[in-house]
């Protein structure tokens, strides 16, 4: 049962995520498919509300009960969908690693540091000694560059950066092969950003630990993924290596959030229309095609197939073909609706 | 305009399903029942409430229901049924007033202390505090002992005592609001805008505050209506004399008890626990109503309809479903 | 060489706001523990002696990470938080000191924009309502009609157009771009001068803060505002800012011209925020010489300039200080394996008594262990670091019976000093500092400070 080593450690496939309203359901995520491969980290980005963060927690099984989930999620040759809750669970730590956007919330206030290691050691790896267990934690919290003397102290006498340091040791300690990173900077400064994402390139090259790193910031999944997939209205329209798609974004869609993102290059503002389609009744065919520059007739008439961009990314948009599906006249220009000024997210 | 504000006050009312739906619909009903008995006692009631006598003719002492008397007579030759009708115009009468003057005390208190905070918040709070601390039905006699003098043993001195056990509770749940509501950044914008003190308390921080009142008022109405058949029943409450009151009926009542004439207390005990569990559900009802967070939202999984693709059978089922698992730590 | 504009003396003619050695401290209560035994509570000085002109039309940013103050200053320019000592003057009119009420006409000239537009907005009014809000604060209109037409104006004005789709609804039914455009509206109805927006477009979806920018500087132009626009985003603010200052733990460290912070940062701190901004672009790699630590504890804040702790160039007269051993042993002891910390800790007694805010520290010997062996593991630590500007500040050290005794030289504040078109306060920059090093660097003995006390702290 065991996979091959060249296996992606993550397989994910036609994957969907949809919440019930009482009304029509919310398709949060809908017919996903990527891999993740050892060492790798995957960037996940979007606008909020796109699906990106359900997506993170629908492949660790964390979804509320009020979410329906179909296709494949395959980890290290074992699928998750419709595996039992427990056995999910008991892969939660050890194999699957999270860490989240705000960490206090994720620490118990009234126990110390040394408490929560010896809890996930005792819980997962009770073969450990006492001695062991100890060592273990230590070393992962220097890792992490907190002092080893403030081990017996609690959550909150730490700072906000040096907490979610504790989060990724605490997720790190147990070893796992995939660490799903949600927004993990979000809350911290900029110079204890940096010194997280730091961590995570040092993770993903000597511990040959996977990351799906989920974020709303361009700039960090430049400078800490190998491999990026854009998310759009529950759907990946592009998916490839970082320096290929950043160089030459494939989808109309990365192009333009490539270019509203304000750094320190940017010379003018630039910002895409309208703001992204409700996930109940998303746009039909290409679920971009209202807010495109690009669109063309076929765009709002067909859904688009996936195929590989010159750059090599994959890429899910009528302008790359597939040429013979296009019916006649469906290159022509869409005639599209404008938007008012203040139709935004 | 005023629609529009109308209909988002009752947009909850309307999303709300199952139970907590229900429970409001249930308590308006049982509600509204006694509140048209109150009003049209004079017309519903076949006697007056101290009528002993019809015609001439006396009522029997305790006689057991019959077509004159469908719930029978006591033994000071009341008629029940015209009792129990009276007794709901008491009962609404006591509570309304009761109600309106905790909130006339209880929610300008309670914003001042919140919104002004420092030491005449902390006095007040001590006071409030003593006074919920207190014993709640030795304090209404206490007030209703005090108040016979000067008011004598009627609707208004029951209220009144009423009203001091209920005021803590409306100026703590105010001002612990308010003080929530103050470090909102829409009321430092409103500072910041120039709004003079009294606009900020009432346009801005009384607005978001008093949406937790209903519920509350609400539900001291049910405890209201017991605190009032306790004094009754003690001797402290209304006099026979002033007004039909189910508390007073029922002490008289406990020695027919005894002796198996079981009518007299029958009614007006059915007419208290009737009441109290109008208010209650309407209060509990209310509360979901306006507190969303305890609502309970949707829970169903939505149909998936199966891919055309063919990607193998649809298997719908759930990951881990259970919250709080999501500790980084494991289960 | 006395540069030919500096940015913070100048004339004031053009000032329209103007702030001097401004103080605002925050009293904190202590955890439950310490009030219980009756420790005293400390203040933070959330502003430390800032200085700063706003002129007339310019965007001036106040960037910094979280606790550098600048959302304190911020506030307490809009009276919103008393400030403890200092002056500053609208237009000639000096605004500290002043009561509620009597700041209240004031607050027509200056506005402020919160960064949380969810919750900037009273949810129970409309957004019609809350928008003509401060006309009849002020009384300037009355009148359902008029109220209604003068927010009609406003809210075409930030492009919620047509106002009438938009007067009616309550905040919860607007979008996040949409509400800040509502509070942009509120906060110019009245005609403002001064407009404080404090991380307007943070909790914005990406794709809208562009046009938020974009809205906001048209708002600039048309109404002719000023513009004192707080972030801790270096990207948004040299897109958007004429002149910068940047903030650390309270005081102003450098403050200039947008153009030169980007260009050529003078302070170390600014040249660290910019190195640490992730970039959109994969081929720029993870920054790695970035500061170490984070903010320091504002209560008792580090002697000498309050940057040093972290500072890659810190010398000799930044003020050096006990807390500072106690942080290069331990982040020493992180990169130790596991038995090589057992052993060095098992040499050096409780670290509990270098916290404190002195120019000398006492590395405790372990119970019945020696003073030589505490002072070991100094040298260790300086052989694995020599390069560590932390032995700069060494000034002596001596060997007693049980621990080692380490003099730092004197911490002495840096003081504002003109480079360029900039303000920069950095001992980097003071001839008089590098030159006291050198000699403290040759042996010379310390000088008397020559401000000793002039540290308003």
């Amino acid at each position: 049962m065991s996979a091959h080593e060249d296996d992606p450690i993550l397989d994910v496939r036609d994957l969907r995520v949809w919440y019930g309203t009482g009304g029509d359901p919310v398709r949060a995520v809908d017919g996903v498919s990527f891999q993740i491969g050892r060492g790798e980290t995957l960037g996940l980005v979007g606008e909020s509300g796109c699906g990106k963060s359900t997506l993170g927690r629908g492949v660790l099984g964390l979804l509320p009960d009020a979410a329906a989930v179909t296709g494949s999620v395959r980890f290290d040759g074992r699928e998750l969908v419709g595996a039992p809750a427990a056995e999910v669970r008991d892969l939660r730590g050890p194999e699957l690693g999270l860490i989240f956007q705000e960490p206090m919330t994720r620490l118990d206030p009234l126990q110390t540091i040394e408490a929560h290691f010896r809890e996930a050691l005792n819980t997962h790896r009770p073969e450990l000694g006492k001695e062991e267990v100890r060592r273990r934690s230590l070393e992962a919290l220097a890792g992490m560059g907190i002092p080893r003397t403030r081990f017996g102290q609690y959550p909150h006498e730490f700072s906000g950066g040096m907490r979610q340091r504790i989060m990724i040791a605490l997720a790190l300690v147990l070893e796992p092969k995939v660490l799903v990173a949600d927004e993990p900077t979000t809350a911290l400064d900029v110079i204890v950003e940096a010194q997280i994402l730091g961590i995570l390139a040092d993770l993903r090259r000597n511990f040959d630990t996977a990351i799906l790193l989920v974020t709303h910031n361009l700039g960090i999944v430049a400078e800490a993924c190998n491999r990026v997939a854009v998310m759009y209205a529950g759907e990946i329209v592009e998916e490839g290596d970082a320096r290929e798609l950043f160089a030459e974004p494939a989808h109309p869609y990365t192009r333009e959030l490539l270019r509203a993102t304000i750094s320190l290059e940017t010379t003018g503002l630039n910002y895409i229309p309208g703001a992204p389609p409700s996930l109940i009744d998303p746009p039909p065919a290409c679920r971009f095609h209202p807010r495109c520059p690009s669109a063309m007739r076929v765009c709002a008439d067909l859904h688009p197939i996936e195929v590989r961009a010159p750059a090599g990314q994959r890429v899910s948009c009528w302008l790359h073909g597939p040429e013979g599906q296009i019916p006649a006249g469906g290159r022509e220009p869409l005639e599209r609706r404008e938007f008012a000024e203040a139709e935004e997210a | 305009m005023r629609q529009r504000r109308l209909s988002r006050w009752l947009a909850p009312l309307r999303e709300t399903t199952g139970v907590s739906r229900w429970m409001f619909w249930a308590g308006v009903v049982i509600v509204a029942f006694f509140v048209v008995l109150a009003v049209f006692a004079p017309l519903l009631a076949p006697y007056g409430f101290d009528q002993v006598s019809d015609a001439g003719v006396r009522f029997p002492k305790q006689g057991s229901p019959d077509g004159t008397h469908p719930f029978g007579t006591t033994v000071g030759n009341y008629d029940v049924l015209s009792r129990v009708i009276w007794g709901a115009r008491t009962a609404i009468e006591v509570v309304v007033l009761a109600v309106v003057f905790s909130l006339a005390i209880g929610v300008p208190l309670g914003l001042f202390s919140g919104y002004v905070g420092g030491r005449a918040d902390r006095v007040l709070v001590l006071i409030m505090d003593a006074l919920f601390a207190f014993p709640y039905i030795l304090l209404a006699i206490v007030i209703a002992f005090l108040l016979s003098d000067k008011l004598g043993q009627g609707v208004v001195t029951a209220a009144v005592a009423i009203t001091a056990v209920y005021v803590p509770q409306y100026f703590r749940v105010v001002r612990n609001h308010v003080i929530s509501v103050r470090e909102e950044p829409y009321v430092d914008a409103a500072r910041a805008l120039g709004a003079p003190r009294r606009t900020i308390v009432s346009r801005y921080v009384l607005q978001n505050v008093i949406q937790s009142v209903p519920a509350l008022a609400t539900l001291n109405a049910a405890d209201a209506i017991l605190t009032l058949a306790a004094l009754g029943f003690l001797g402290y409450g209304i006099q026979p004399t002033d007004a039909a009151e189910w508390g007073y009926d029922l002490q008289r009542a406990i020695d027919d008890a005894g002796a198996g004439i079981w009518w007299t207390g029958l009614f007006p005990g059915l007419a208290i626990v009737a009441l109290v569990t109008g208010f209650t559900l309407l209060g509990e009802g209310l509360n979901d109503v306006i507190n969303p967070l305890i609502r309970a939202r949707s829970t169903a999984k939505p149909e998936m309809p199966g891919r055309t693709g063919g990607e193998g059978e649809e298997a719908i089922l759930s990951l881990d479903p259970a919250p709080g698992t999501d500790r980084p730590r494991g289960p | 060489m006395p540069p030919q504009t500096p940015a913070t003396s100048g004339t004031t003619a053009d000032s329209l706001l103007e702030v001097r050695d401004l103080h605002t401290r925050y009293s904190v209560r202590g955890s439950f523990f310490d009030r219980l035994k009756g420790r005293e509570s400390g203040s933070v000085h959330a502003v430390d002696g800032v200085t700063l002109d706003l002129r007339h039309g310019e965007v001036l940013g106040l960037v910094g990470e979280s606790g550098s103050g600048k959302t304190t200053l911020g506030r307490t320019l809009l009276g919103l938080v008393e400030a403890s000592s200092g002056s500053i003057r609208l237009e000639g009119e000096e605004l500290t000191g002043r009561s509620e009420a009597e700041m209240r006409p004031l607050r027509r000239r200056m506005q402020i924009v919160f960064q949380d537009p969810h919750a900037s907005l009273n949810p129970a009014m409309t957004v019609g309502a809350l928008v003509a809000d401060p006309l009849r604060f002020h009384k300037l209109a009355s009148g359902r009609e008029e109220l209604r037409a003068r927010a009609s104006e406003a809210l075409e004005r930030v492009g919620l157009a047509p106002a009438s789709e938009y007067l009616d609804k309550y905040p919860a039914d607007l979008s996040g771009g949409q509400k800040q455009r509502a509070v942009l509206a509120r906060a110019i109805i009245l005609g403002p001068d001064v407009l404080v927006a404090d991380e307007p477009v943070s909790m914005l979806d990406m794709s809208v803060r562009a046009k938020i920018l974009e809205l906001m500087l048209e708002l600039k132009d048309e109404l002719g505002l000023t513009y004192i626009y707080i972030t801790h985003d270096l990207a948004t603010a040299k897109f958007f800012c004429d002149r910068i200052a940047i903030m650390y733990l309270g005081r102003i460290v450098e403050l200039g011209p947008a153009a030169d912070i980007y260009e050529h940062p003078q302070h170390p701190y600014t040249a660290a925020l910019l190195k640490a901004i992730p970039e959109p672009d994969p081929r720029r790699a993870v920054a790695r010489d970035l500061p170490r630590g984070e903010v320091p504890d504002a209560v008792v804040p580090p002697l000498g300039c309050p940057f040093h702790p972290r500072c890659p160039r810190a010398f000799e007269v930044c003020g050096w200080e006990s807390r500072d051993l106690r942080t290069l042993l331990e982040e020493r002891w992180t990169k130790l394996d596991q038995d090589a910390y057992e052993r060095e800790r098992a040499l050096v007694g409780e670290l509990d008594d270098l916290d404190v805010a002195e120019s000398e520290a006492f590395l405790p010997a372990a119970d019945g262990g020696s003073g030589e062996e505490a002072a070991g593991v100094l040298e260790a630590m300086r052989a694995d670091a020599p390069a560590d500007p932390f032995w700069s500040g060494v000034a002596s050290t001596s060997v007693e019976p049980d621990g080692v005794r380490i003099g730092f030289h004197t911490p002495r504040e840096p003081r504002d000093l003109e480079v360029g078109r900039s303000v920069v306060n950095c001992h980097l920059h003071d001839p008089g500092a590098i030159e006291l090093a050198e000699r403290l660097r040759r042996g010379e003995p310390e000088p008397e400070p020559p401000d000793a006390g002039a540290d308003a702290g």
